[in-house]
Parts: structure tokens; C-alpha cells; sequence
């Protein structure tokens, strides 16, 4: 090979379509570095790209390309029975399945008129807010390994793991839940279930300090995340950022008591809201998060009623009437809504899935300009992003 | 005094950072978390929630209480299931290829056309085989919460493991003959003791 | 027989030769233990066993690694350097060795007495910051390249409060010899540099652990961000000869801290060989301690911890003791 050849060699083999049509920003007097985040980067968190164009160590122009674990899940809605598109919805989001489980049954149940036992509505309560504690903590442990710190994911996973096998003794399952049925949910809890619940309220209270003096007080940290990505009030609206991206930037919107769903409206607890929208805030907020859901979950224990845990009239094959539906739910990213379009018949004729990380990714091509790499890092971490549920 | 309060935040910090120190460094000589597995086991496995299985007849521990249905095979969704019958009484043919052998599940597209086995009592017919797929299993527990009979089951078969998609190809009338023969062997073996 | 082995040895360059094989040896050992060592301590902090598998309590752990690394084949990418590729994790291990020359192990056990051992030492370890430039730069990647760019920018940089503090000590010692500035330690636990000048420890304990690149000051080789930074290409021996040279320096630091500031082979019952040890390997455990603990400084904020804390602060600890030095003599 003579060295031509090998130029052209690498001019064939350096960069796809992206990094080939990449226009460079206009700033940067061709003296600049365009870089592939992605997709096998350790601070993507699965297979997200993110094409940056660096000066030196500035960010000028930051595009996440998306696509590379893209499952057509709103197609297989489509072609699938209202039933059988319940497991994908523990695939959409893992982190925070049961969230997505709800908002599709409740979907279909708002669309054919399904009632839900009272005692299901509390079951789903505190699952669904039990998982939300599990992809907090899950985010908490993997934001600090992207801001190097390697201990804290091992401390957060051990928490976790108790909050799977509270999970494991209703739903079966670890992470890919499939628990929430048309009328309800597919088991009853047992006293075991409420029993290490009640334990594992205390033990996460107990433990909540030791996060607070190990991490958030951390004087290296906090020179990572205060005043880093600062998201104004009118650019996360503008965005359409949901969860706590949105409220970390001072706007208290949550689903839950904005448009309270099932039974959120008879428990007592606050929305924790940012000032300045820096990560700082956003990792407050989700760090407040966790004692709001505990708080949530004590209260429904205390007034769990007896009853049905599923609707004994759910027909076997459910065949909502003609029309459409909207129904939205807070998870742990933010609102998840599902949108379905009915013909009667046994499948859905279209299915939509709005995901909160889709909406909040897109913020950070615009966050991002003018930072510095690692800062980068850390706004693309504070987001938390789940890549499954952005591709669908 | 902005000097000051530099220096008083920058030792304050420092502070700080010995009390992240000293977390670490308690943690350090707590017990171990983990779960060495092949020589520990965890304890959670009674709520596992594996494959699942044919529930015997309480008075025929040979026969599936399956009425044969089909209705697990249809709501499946990903098409795991499927069995093959005959039609009772009508199994001594002379040649096997007369035998009317209905299969349902992989070849009949039942989730989408809608078909449905006519009932029991319409046509009486006897399980062949009950044939689970688990490579495409994704464990949502669809067909254990539709069976009218309550015939199915979860395995808690934690430590399943193969190397090949055949390996996880069952069939769970067999699996549950062997079940109860090797239970019944034992049960005849503490009573010969 | 034995008198004329014995003359033999005290030739200058039979010690050398020997004195050189002996810390090849060691430095070998040594990463071999330390890696052992770091995964059992990240192990027990995070509430795991480490190590566990391979020979009694996972021993043979590192053994295995080594030897995994050594079978492993040579890459390079294509579109390096190959050259300055091959020769970067060389040159980043080579000048450890000359690092031990001068330490004094034991009043008697010295590699080499020379009277600028302390110079000696600071000048080779300064030599890794040319191998990690020349591994970021050849490898053809930009990662590594940004990499290398860290780490020289933060390694003249950390060498500046470095020195000054060095030289603080040795204005009190008036000397530069490791043996010399180790004897006027020897009067008690008092008379160890820590408790004559603390800010002077903290200073260097903060600049050593940015000169090794190790936590909370990893940026050269910042895994969120750049995947592996300088040694993103490198495989097998290669990639493990930079890992035997950031554990060697580790240990050359802790040494020589032990050696300014913890008084050396000086201590009770046990010999000076021992104390040696035990002091540089208690040292080495704070720096796997930190690393476990603290998440990453961003690079500003390292360079800022530099430039506007760590340098005027030794500055003044420097005219102190040069001011306390001349009141009291």
C-alpha cells in the first residue's frame, strides 16, 4: 500500500454520515476537533452518540444522534393484542418499568371503561413509587461514576437491592416488571411485602444522611454540579422538559398533583423544586424525591384498604370502544404519556409513547455549548437519561 | 475579607472532605454484601418467578389439569406456547398420519386472527405434548393469569442454564410425568424406610 | 575468597549494577502487590471481597493479570507512530528505576549516597510526563491526544508547588542528601518533618497525588470522559507497563514523603528496613483510600487548586522557614 493509498484508507474508514456531514460551527475558524461520544462511551449509559466539536476543551457545537437501540415499540403496538403489548412496557423504561406499566393500563382502562379496585390503586401506589426510589438511587450512583467517584454506585446498589426483592415478592421479577394488569394488578401483596416495606422506609430515612455527608456536601462535588448547565425556567418549557429537569429549573410541575391520576390526591406530600436549574438543583431535587416517595409510601401503607387487588369483570380480551385516549403519568424522568387510537377492535390502531428523556436529551445540545468537556459529562448525567426509552 | 471567607470555605471543605473519608473508612471494616454463589446462596429464591409449568390433578399426578383450551397459547405474546392433541377416542388408527392431530400456537397465527378453539365438551381431545419456546419468554405471566383452571404454574428453576436455543425448548407434559414419577419414587422410597 | 567478593562488591559499579537488579526486582513485587492491594481495599470500601477466586483469598489475582497481559498481542493503531508508540510505556517506566537510586532505605542500605538525591529523584520522575505526552500524541486517537494534553498541562503545573515545598525541607535540612534530611529526623517522633511542617505534607501529599494521575486528580486518564485518556490504544504489556509505572511512581512518592516527612527508617523495635516499608505502604493505602472516596476535580478547578491555593501557600511556607531558619541559626 503506498502512503496515498493509506490517506485515502483512513479518509474512508474515519467517520460515518454524521461525522462527514457535521457542519462545523461557524466560530470555529477550522481549528477544531470533532469528536464521537458514543455510541460506546462510559458516560453515555448505553448507546447514545453524541457528535461534539471541541476547542481545546470548549464545547462549541454538541449533536446527539440517536437511533442505536431503537425497538419499534410503538409499531409492535400495533400488531400486537392490548394484552400482549403489557411486556414491552417493562422494557421501554427499566429503571423505572412499573411508571410505564401504569401509564399503558391506565390508558386502556380510561379507554374502556374499566373500573380499578380501590385496594389495586394502592398496591400501585406504592409499587410504582418504590421503583421510582430504585432508578433515583440507580441515577444517583451513576451520576457520581461520571463525576468519578466510584464508591457511591456500590452503597446505591446495595440499597437497591432491597427494593428488588421487596418487588420480587409481588411482581416476580428484578427489573423488566410486568405487574399492572387491566383492572388492577396480576398479584395480591403479601404481609411479607408490607412488612419489609415498612422496614425498608426506616432503613433508606437512616440512610439518606450518610448520602447527604459522603456525596452532596462534598466540596469536589459540589464544584461539579453548582452552577453547571444552568437551564432557565423559559428554555426547559420551551424544550418541553419534564420531571425533575423541569422542576430543578423552579417550574413545580408534577403529574401527579397537577393532574392527579388514581389516588395521588389523598396523600400528603410536596413537589421538591430547584432555584437556579444547575445540576446541583436537579440532583437536590431528585435526592428530595426519595423522601417524598417515602413519605407517599407510609401513608398509603397506613390506610391500605381490603379488597380486590383485580377487577373480577375485566374480560379475557379487552375491545375498547371506537376513539382515543391520553393518559400520562409522572415517572422518574418526568411525564409519560401514552396515546392510543382505538377501531374497536383487538388491537390498538395506533399506539404513541411519550418519553420525558427524549424531550430532556434534546436540552443538551444547547446546554452544552460553550462548556467544557467534563462539565459536559456532568450536565449529560444530571439529565438522566434511560437510551432505551428515548429510542423506543 | 473576601480573602477570609475563602479560606474559611476552603478549610470548611476540607473538612468536609475528611468526613467523606471517614464513611469510607467505616464502611471498609462493615461485613461483606456480597453473596459468594457457588458457595453461598441467596434467600430470596421462594418468590423467584421462573418458566412456566404444568400443575398436576390432585387425584392423577400423571395428568395435567390442562383442559386444553388454548387460550395461554393465544394470549402469549410472543408465541411461546404451543401444543399439540388428539381427539379422544380416536387415537387407535392404524397409521399415526390418520391420527387427526390438531397443533396450536407457533403455525396458526391465533393472537391476530382471532381463532379460538371450540370448548371442551364440543370436541373432546387429550394433550400430546405441551411445547414451551422460553428463548422468546419475556416471563409476563400472561398465561398463568388466564388459564381457567389454574393448570399453569412458575418454575422456581433459578440456576436454568444451556448452551443451546434447545435447551430451553421444553416439553412440560413430559417434564411434569418426570416430575411426579421422580417425587413418587421418592415418596415409596421414605416409605420403604 | 570472601574478602575479594566483598571488595568486589564495594566497586561502584558492581553496587550500581546490583543495587539496580535488586530495585527491578522490587518495583516488579511491588505492582504485583499493589494491584493486589487496590482491588482488595476498593473491595472492602465498597463492601465486596475483592479478589477472590484465584488462589487462596484471589493472591494469585494479579499473577493471573500479568500473565494475561503478557500473552496478549501488541497492537498498534493504524495511523500511529510507531516509534514513539513502542517506546512511550518504556520511557514512562525506564526512569523509576533511577528514582530509587539515592533512597535510604536503612541508614546502612542505601542504593547510592549522592549529595542530590532529592534533585535526582524530582528530575526522573518529571521524565513521565514526556512518556505520557508521547503515548497520547502517537497513538493517533483523539482521546489520548486530549489525554496527553491534560497530563502535561497539570504535571508542570503540580511540579512547581512541589519543588517549593521540597525545598523548604531542605533549607531546614541544609542538605539534599536523602540520608542527611532522614538523620535530622532522628531525635524522636517530634522532630519528624509532619509536625515541623504540616503545610508543607499537605501541599506535597495534594501535588504527588496529582503528579501520579491518581484520584480525585485522574484527568489524564478521566474514564467518563475520555475512556482511557493518554493509554486509550495501548493492549497487552504495553498498557500494562504504564500500569506497573503508575504504581512504581506511587511507590517512589510515598517513599520520598516518607523520607521528608515521616522520618524515614527512624522508629522503635523494628529495624530501619521495616519502618521504611511500613510508613511508605501506610501512605500508599491514604492514596488508594482517596481514590475510592472522592469523585473527580473538573481541569479548571485542578489548575485552580494550583495555581491560586497550592503555590502561594507553599510560597509563604518557603520565606517562613527560610526567615525561621536564619532567626535560629
Amino acid at each position: 500500500m503506498t502512503p496515498s493509498d493509506n490517506t485515502t484508507m483512513q479518509n474512508i474508514l474515519s467517520g460515518d454520515y454524521y461525522t462527514n456531514n457535521f457542519t462545523l460551527s461557524p466560530a470555529a475558524e477550522g481549528d477544531t476537533l470533532v469528536l464521537n461520544l458514543g455510541p460506546q462511551h462510559p458516560s453515555t449509559h448505553g448507546v447514545l452518540r453524541v457528535v461534539v466539536e471541541l476547542d481545546g476543551e470548549y464545547i462549541l457545537k454538541a449533536e446527539p444522534v440517536l437511533g442505536y437501540i431503537h425497538r419499534m415499540h410503538e409499531k409492535m403496538g400495533e400488531v400486537k393484542t392490548y394484552a400482549q403489548y403489557l411486556p414491552n412496557m417493562g422494557r421501554v423504561d427499566y429503571l423505572h418499568a412499573l411508571a410505564w406499566n401504569w401509564a399503558y393500563v391506565a390508558a386502556v382502562e380510561k379507554l374502556a371503561g374499566v373500573a380499578v379496585p380501590l385496594r389495586a390503586e394502592y398496591i400501585r401506589v406504592i409499587t410504582c413509587e418504590l421503583n421510582r426510589i430504585s432508578s433515583h438511587l440507580l441515577w444517583w450512583g451513576a451520576y457520581l461514576l461520571d463525576l468519578g467517584a466510584f464508591t457511591p454506585i456500590l452503597y446505591a446498589f446495595a440499597d437497591r437491592e432491597k427494593i428488588m426483592d421487596i418487588l420480587q415478592i409481588v411482581t416476580g421479577s428484578r427489573l423488566t416488571y410486568c405487574y399492572y394488569r387491566f383492572g388492577g394488578v396480576s398479584a395480591d401483596i403479601t404481609p411479607d411485602f408490607i412488612d419489609m416495606t415498612r422496614e425498608f422506609v426506616g432503613y433508606m430515612r437512616d440512610r439518606l444522611p450518610m448520602y447527604k455527608t459522603f456525596v452532596t456536601e462534598n466540596m469536589i462535588l459540589r464544584g461539579r454540579c453548582v452552577d453547571i448547565g444552568v437551564l432557565s425556567k423559559e428554555m426547559a418549557v420551551r424544550y418541553g422538559a419534564t420531571g425533575p429537569v423541569l422542576r430543578g429549573s423552579g417550574v413545580a410541575h408534577d403529574t401527579r398533583k397537577i393532574e392527579p391520576y388514581s389516588i395521588y390526591d389523598r396523600f400528603d406530600f410536596d413537589i421538591p423544586v430547584g432555584k437556579n436549574g444547575d445540576a446541583m438543583d436537579r440532583y437536590d431535587v431528585r435526592i428530595a424525591e426519595i423522601q417524598e416517595s417515602l413519605r407517599i409510601i407510609e401513608q398509603a401503607l397506613a390506610t391500605l384498604p381490603a379488597g380486590d387487588y383485580l377487577n373480577p369483570d375485566v374480560p379475557e380480551r379487552i375491545t375498547p370502544p371506537k376513539g382515543e385516549v391520553y393518559f400520562a403519568v409522572e415517572g422518574a424522568r418526568g411525564k409519560i404519556g401514552i396515546y392510543i387510537v382505538s377501531d374497536g377492535g383487538i388491537k390498538p390502531y395506533r399506539l404513541k409513547l411519550r418519553a420525558p428523556g427524549f424531550s430532556n436529551l434534546h436540552l443538551f445540545a444547547e446546554l452544552s455549548q460553550g462548556t467544557i468537556l467534563a462539565d459536559a459529562v456532568s450536565i449529560l448525567g444530571s439529565l438522566d437519561l434511560v437510551i432505551p426509552e428515548i429510542d423506543r | 475579607m473576601k480573602i477570609m471567607t475563602n479560606y474559611s470555605n476552603a478549610i470548611k471543605g476540607l473538612l468536609g472532605l475528611l468526613k467523606g473519608l471517614k464513611i469510607t473508612g467505616v464502611e471498609f471494616f462493615k461485613p461483606q454484601l456480597t453473596i459468594h454463589y457457588p458457595r453461598k446462596e441467596v434467600t430470596n429464591l421462594a418468590t423467584y418467578r421462573g418458566h412456566i409449568d404444568l400443575v398436576a390433578k390432585e387425584d392423577a399426578p400423571l395428568e395435567p389439569k390442562c383442559i386444553i383450551c388454548g387460550k395461554c397459547a393465544e394470549v402469549c405474546p410472543s408465541a411461546c406456547i404451543s401444543m399439540e392433541m388428539h381427539v379422544k377416542g380416536e387415537q387407535s388408527f392404524a397409521s399415526p398420519a390418520e391420527c387427526r392431530t390438531i397443533t396450536v400456537g407457533h403455525g396458526i397465527e391465533i393472537p391476530f386472527s382471532g381463532l379460538r378453539l371450540p370448548p371442551a365438551e364440543v370436541i373432546e381431545r387429550e394433550l400430546d405434548s405441551f411445547n414451551l419456546d422460553y428463548n422468546y419468554c419475556s416471563l409476563c405471566g400472561l398465561c398463568v393469569q388466564i388459564c381457567p383452571v389454574g393448570s399453569l404454574t412458575f418454575s422456581k428453576d433459578s440456576y436454568l442454564a444451556g448452551t443451546a436455543r434447545k435447551n430451553f425448548e421444553f416439553d412440560l407434559l413430559q417434564r411434569l410425568r418426570e416430575r411426579s414419577r421422580r417425587s413418587s419414587q421418592t415418596t415409596t422410597a421414605q416409605e420403604k424406610r | 575468597m570472601m574478602s575479594q567478593l566483598l571488595s568486589y562488591l564495594s566497586l561502584p559499579l558492581v553496587h550500581l549494577i546490583l543495587s539496580l537488579v535488586v530495585i527491578l526486582a522490587f518495583l516488579g513485587v511491588n505492582g504485583i502487590v499493589l494491584i493486589y492491594v487496590e482491588r482488595k481495599v476498593a473491595g472492602f470500601i465498597q463492601r465486596r471481597p475483592g479478589p477472590y477466586e484465584v488462589g487462596p483469598w484471589g493472591l494469585l489475582q494479579p499473577l493471573a493479570d500479568a500473565l494475561k497481559l503478557l500473552s496478549k498481542q501488541l497492537v498498534t493503531p493504524m495511523g500511529a507512530d510507531k516509534i514513539l508508540f513502542w517506546a512511550a510505556p518504556i520511557l514512562s517506566f525506564a526512569p523509576v528505576v533511577i528514582c530509587f537510586m539515592p533512597m535510604p532505605v536503612s541508614p546502612m542500605f542505601t542504593g547510592m549516597e549522592m549529595n542530590l538525591g532529592l534533585i535526582l529523584i524530582l528530575a526522573f520522575t518529571s521524565l513521565n510526563v514526556l512518556a505520557l505526552c508521547l503515548a497520547g500524541w502517537s497513538s493517533n486517537n483523539k482521546y489520548s491526544l486530549l489525554g496527553a494534553a491534560r497530563a502535561v498541562s497539570q504535571s508542570v503545573a503540580y511540579e512547581i508547588p512541589l519543588l517549593i515545598t521540597v525545598l523548604a525541607i531542605a533549607f531546614q535540612t541544609g542538605s539534599l542528601n536523602l540520608s542527611e534530611i532522614v538523620a535530622s529526623q532522628t531525635k524522636g517522633i517530634w522532630s519528624w518533618n509532619i509536625f515541623v511542617q504540616p503545610i508543607a505534607f499537605i501541599i506535597y501529599i495534594i501535588a504527588v497525588t496529582a503528579e501520579t494521575n491518581r484520584a480525585p486528580f485522574d484527568l489524564p486518564e478521566a474514564e467518563s470522559e475520555l475512556t482511557a485518556g493518554f493509554h486509550t490504544e495501548y493492549a497487552g504489556m504495553h498498557f500494562g507497563l504504564f500500569f506497573l509505572a503508575e504504581y512504581s511512581y506511587m511507590i517512589v512518592v510515598c517513599a520520598v514523603a516518607t523520607v521528608l516527612f515521616l522520618g524515614g527508617w527512624h522508629g522503635p523495635f523494628l529495624s530501619g528496613p521495616f519502618w521504611f516499608i511500613l510508613k511508605t505502604y501506610a501512605l500508599i493505602l491514604v492514596l488508594m483510600w482517596f481514590r475510592w472516596t472522592f469523585p473527580r476535580v473538573r481541569f479548571d478547578q485542578l489548575l485552580n487548586i494550583c495555581w491560586k491555593w497550592l503555590i502561594p501557600l507553599s510560597l509563604i511556607n518557603l520565606v517562613l522557614t527560610a526567615l525561621l531558619v536564619k532567626i535560629v541559626r
